[in-house]
């Protein structure tokens, strides 16, 4: 066997939290030959960024590495000095960070910041390099690839801005190339048109890569190996098939089980029934443009409606038309039958209170400065009139619902929590006011895969035992599989489909559905190939969903 | 042209021995001198040049007297303000404690000067030896307290040019001065962070109605804006000292109103397209839970700052106005007055270094107060935006 491009032996990294430096990676070991794709998984915390840099021989700030070696063909990045490095970043080593948008400077042209490394370096000159741009931009399938150098980075999509960015990763012709989470911002069916193109440049090229990603199916289309990782430690690393067939550790098999959580339908409700929510033909605007037409759905008692759709479609300003947030032009929301006033601040308290919502974002969906119990204490206090240790029990009471134990926690700030329990204290305000029915915005999209189906068992039993009625947003239909009754399918502001799950995940489709499906990564290793065979090279992404406009 | 030469003479000197200096370090196997750039080796070489010139004229330039007065100075303030560190660390409550534990020497002695500043405020009338308007000795007595030099032993720090004690005059002025700009700030942030916070909450012709009155009033220059002012509200007040104060209390509470409301606008708009913020607006709470419940406890850390800085411009915006003879009206001790009186003094620099400290002296008192109450705003700025995260 030959001598690995990258070797990393017991390394450790530190980082510094309140003045003290902690452990965060224990002793990783890394072997990644010429030509291979590495996948590193693993929660949020695990480590998988801050080592992905650390292959560089690079830290952020905060973290420093403090024992063992990375070694990349042969050159201790350790101890390097800063010289060295700078001639191997770039050019032999390059980095695609998670948000290409983020990492893109807007004040100049995609072509010029291509070409700056290359230059920079002496592989080619400036005319040289931009040809070769255009013939990676169209190796990567980027439309007009003469042409779209020279735009800026907000004159161009998501999905295209990030096959730039691996086109300027390439634009050296690395040996090595670390991708960080390259398609987590990004809609299905923009995400399989990035990673089909990765997947082909890495491949032609015979680059090595690690590719970091918390997303079980989008690794196993992507690897060779993966290497799971838990709180700095290695759990476990094998063949992608291996690891996929069978895990060793319970810690991998938990991984692979959160996607079997699934909930049986609830029987259609009874003909003739008043749907708690109804929203009847809604047009909305947001100034002079029009972002809704004529949108309507029904959402019954103690069913749950997934909206799904992807970023654009308008799914989440359905959510603030039924909230009055964005009062419709025209059309009609009823409670339980009676119309609402569009407009929030004309509501009554009672109507306030029946309709609830729970945020993506659960930091800032709580107030830093309050604790649990006030946040959780206001809506008790402001709805029902409860003070002093009636509140306060109550508020314990909520705590104990969404099972967190009371007294450990009301008096805590929201920043002493992790990311699932703040989420489950935005579910515990929205129960304070005990409402009929609640919107839950992409509420699971923020967390990892074990924490987010803790979150989806708890609506799901809090549900059975109130009858409480969810709309729920999501992208993900993973999520849709396993919670919902019913699927509102939504496109360029109009629903283009909905109906019962069973119906919706069973064919015939309307061709954006099918579409949407398909392009969910399953966690065969060969699913990509066999859908790029099925459906062809120029049918998925966003050429696909610009032939049905 | 020599001071030319010999200036470029230095430099070249201190790039020649930058350079060796990184040449050494890139041969040792520590991470910090092996990476150091070419600029930062310059900036160590040129650290060590200024050292060397400050200890050549503490010791052996006799003309230095005031270098060296700012280096003992600077040392006692180091000093004191390691102890009160120190004390703080020792006395008080585990919270006050573990605030002392983590403060920089710098936020020590902002907090030991403000504090010395607030007692003698306070206790003014029983700290000064005289009054603040008595007539005690000859005119223009030089401090140092030593008859050999022009000075008397009873009034360390000399007298002014109508012969009144300027330890006094100066203790009284802590009271006036600083008094006066305290009240003023707080009448500037009630004002100006009540309605941007209203504007950023509200929004719509509100928000724009106020806006541009305050870009209207923005637009003035300030100084010469409160100079207009006050000229009107001396026609106003008349012989009636005590009213013409409290019209330069609003006169500059309201220009600095408008700062503080643009900055209190743009943090409660930031705060106001939050989550939570939204939900409590669909709960259907009121604008005053909004404000005070919801926007106020985010926007502490900022306005808090704010304070701190705008203290100190409204401070000097009356120690200017005094100076220019429309700010605090005689015989009132005011630091502005005292350095606008004895200013001529400074021109005997050269000759005594003693009379030229007669007007440092209070502009010393308002430079000392500004950099400590920086100070302390540095350091809770710092506390703050470590907190966020």
């Amino acid at each position: 066997m030959t001598e690995p491009l990258l070797k990393i032996r017991g390394l450790t990294l530190e980082g510094l939290s309140d003045e003290t430096w902690t452990q965060i990676v224990n002793g990783v070991d890394l072997d990644l030959h010429r030509g291979e794709v590495l996948g590193l998984i693993g929660e949020s915390g695990a480590g998988k960024s801050t080592i992905g840099l650390a292959a560089m021989g690079f830290t952020r700030d905060g973290v420093r590495i403090s024992g063992g070696s990375v070694e990349f063909d042969g050159i201790d990045l350790v101890n390097a000095r800063m010289g060295v490095k700078r001639d191997l970043l770039g050019k032999r080593i390059a980095y695609v960070a998670q948000s290409a948008a983020a990492s893109f400077n807007p004040a100049h042209k995609l072509i010029d910041q291509h070409t700056e490394a290359p230059v920079e370096h002496g592989v080619m000159n400036e005319k040289e390099s931009q040809e070769d741009a255009m013939r990676l931009y169209e190796r990567l399938r980027l439309p007009n690839p003469e042409e779209i150098g020279f735009r800026y980075p907000h004159q161009v999509s998501g999905g295209q801005l990030q096959r730039a960015m691996t086109a300027m990763a390439m634009s050296c012709r690395p040996d090595l190339i670390i991708f960080d989470e390259p398609t987590t911002a990004l809609d299905v069916t923009t995400q399989i048109e990035v990673l089909a193109a990765i997947r082909d440049i890495v491949e032609q090229f015979g680059t090595a890569a690690i590719y970091i990603t918390h997303d079980l199916a989008v690794v196993a289309q992507m690897a060779d190996r993966i290497k799971v990782l838990f709180r700095g430690d290695e759990v476990e690393e094998a063949a992608t098939r291996t690891m996929l067939d069978s895990p060793q550790e319970d810690y991998t098999r938990s991984l692979w089980a959160v996607r079997s959580f699934e909930r049986p339908e609830k029987p259609a409700p009874a003909a003739g029934a008043v749907p708690v929510i109804s929203v009847d033909a809604i047009d909305a605007f947001y100034g002079d443009v029009q972002v809704l037409r004529g949108v309507s759905f029904d959402i019954h008692e103690g069913r749950t409606v997934a909206v799904v759709g992807e970023s654009g479609s308008g799914k989440s300003t359905a959510a603030r038309c039924i909230t009055g947030l964005l009062p419709p032009r025209s059309g009609v929301i009823r409670l339980d039958g009676e119309e609402l006033p569009l407009d929030y601040r004309k509501r009554s308290k009672e109507q306030l209170r029946q309709i609830q919502m729970i945020y993506q974002m659960a930091d800032t969906a709580l107030n830093p400065r309050k604790t649990i119990g006030e946040i959780i204490g206001r809506p008790v206090e402001f709805y029902r009139g409860l003070k002093g240790a009636k509140r306060r029990d109550r508020v314990a009471q909520l705590l104990h619902e969404i099972e967190l134990p009371p007294g450990e926690y009301i008096d805590r700030l929201p920043s002493e929590l992790s990311g699932g329990q703040k989420q489950r204290i935005g579910i515990a305000r929205a129960l304070a006011a005990e409402p009929k029915f609640i919107i839950c915005d992409e509420v699971t999209s923020a967390l990892d895969q074990l924490v987010a189906e803790g979150i989806l068992r708890l609506l799901a039993r809090l549900q059975d035992e109130r009858k409480l009625s969810y709309m729920f947003i999501t992208h993900d239909l993973a999520t849709v599989r396993a919670i919902s009754d019913e699927v509102v399918v939504m496109k360029d502001g109009e629903v283009v489909e909905q109906g019962p799950k069973r119906e919706m995940f069973s064919p015939p489709h309307h061709p954006y559905t099918d579409l949407l499906l398909s392009s969910v990564p399953e966690m065969d290793p060969d699913w990509l190939t066999n859908l790029l065979e099925e459906r062809g090279r120029d049918n998925i992404g966003d050429a696909a969903v610009n032939k049905m406009a | 042209m020599t001071t030319l030469l010999g200036f470029l003479g230095v430099l070249a000197a201190l790039l020649v021995a930058a350079f060796a200096a990184r040449a050494a370090g890139q041969r040792t196997s520590n991470a910090y001198l092996r990476d150091m750039t070419f600029a930062g080796a310059f900036g160590w070489m040129l650290l060590l040049a200024a050292l060397a010139g400050g200890v050549y004229l503490y010791a052996f330039v006799d003309g230095a007297v005031f270098f060296r007065w700012a280096v003992q100075f600077f040392a006692v303030a180091a000093v004191a303000a390691f102890l009160f560190r120190l004390a703080g660390r020792s006395v008080g409550t585990e919270a006050t404690k573990k605030g002392f534990r983590q403060m920089p020497l710098t936020a020590s002695f902002g907090l030991l000067t403000i504090l010395l500043y607030a007692l003698t405020a306070i206790l003014a009338p029983l700290l000064a030896p005289y009054g603040q308007s008595e007539v005690v000795g000859t005119v223009n007595m030089l401090p140092g307290g030593d008859p050999a030099t022009g000075g008397d032993p009873a009034h360390p720090l000399g007298t002014d040019q109508i012969g009144r004690d300027l330890l006094s005059r100066l203790i009284y002025g802590a009271q006036n001065t600083v008094g006066i700009a305290f009240a003023t700030t707080c009448i500037a942030f009630f004002v100006g962070g009540a309605l941007g916070f209203l504007a950023a909450t509200i929004g719509g012709w509100f928000d724009n109605i106020l806006s541009r009155a305050v870009d209207v009033l923005m637009a003035i220059p300030s100084l010469i804006f409160a100079l207009l002012l006050m000229t009107i509200a001396s026609a106003w007040a008349g012989n009636q000292q005590w009213q013409l104060t409290l019209y330069m209390i609003f006169i500059i509470a309201l220009i600095d109103s408008t700062r503080v409301f643009r900055l209190a606008r743009a943090v409660g708009q930031n705060i106001v397209v939050m989550d939570y913020i939204e939900a409590a607006k669909l709960r259907g709470e009121g604008l005053s839970y909004l404000i005070f419940r919801e926007i106020l406890p985010n926007a502490t850390a900022p306005l808090l700052a704010e304070f701190g800085l705008r203290f100190c411009f409204v401070f000097l915006t009356i120690a200017a106005l005094s100076f220019l003879g429309v700010g605090i009206q005689p015989p009132l001790a005011d630091w502005g007055t005292m350095v606008r009186d004895l200013a001529q003094f400074i021109n005997f620099a050269a000759f005594s270094p003693l009379a030229a400290a007669l007007p440092l002296m209070a502009a010393g008192a308002i430079a000392l107060l500004t950099v400590a109450v920086n100070f302390v705003v540095d350091w809770v700025l710092h506390r703050s935006s470590g907190l966020k995260d």
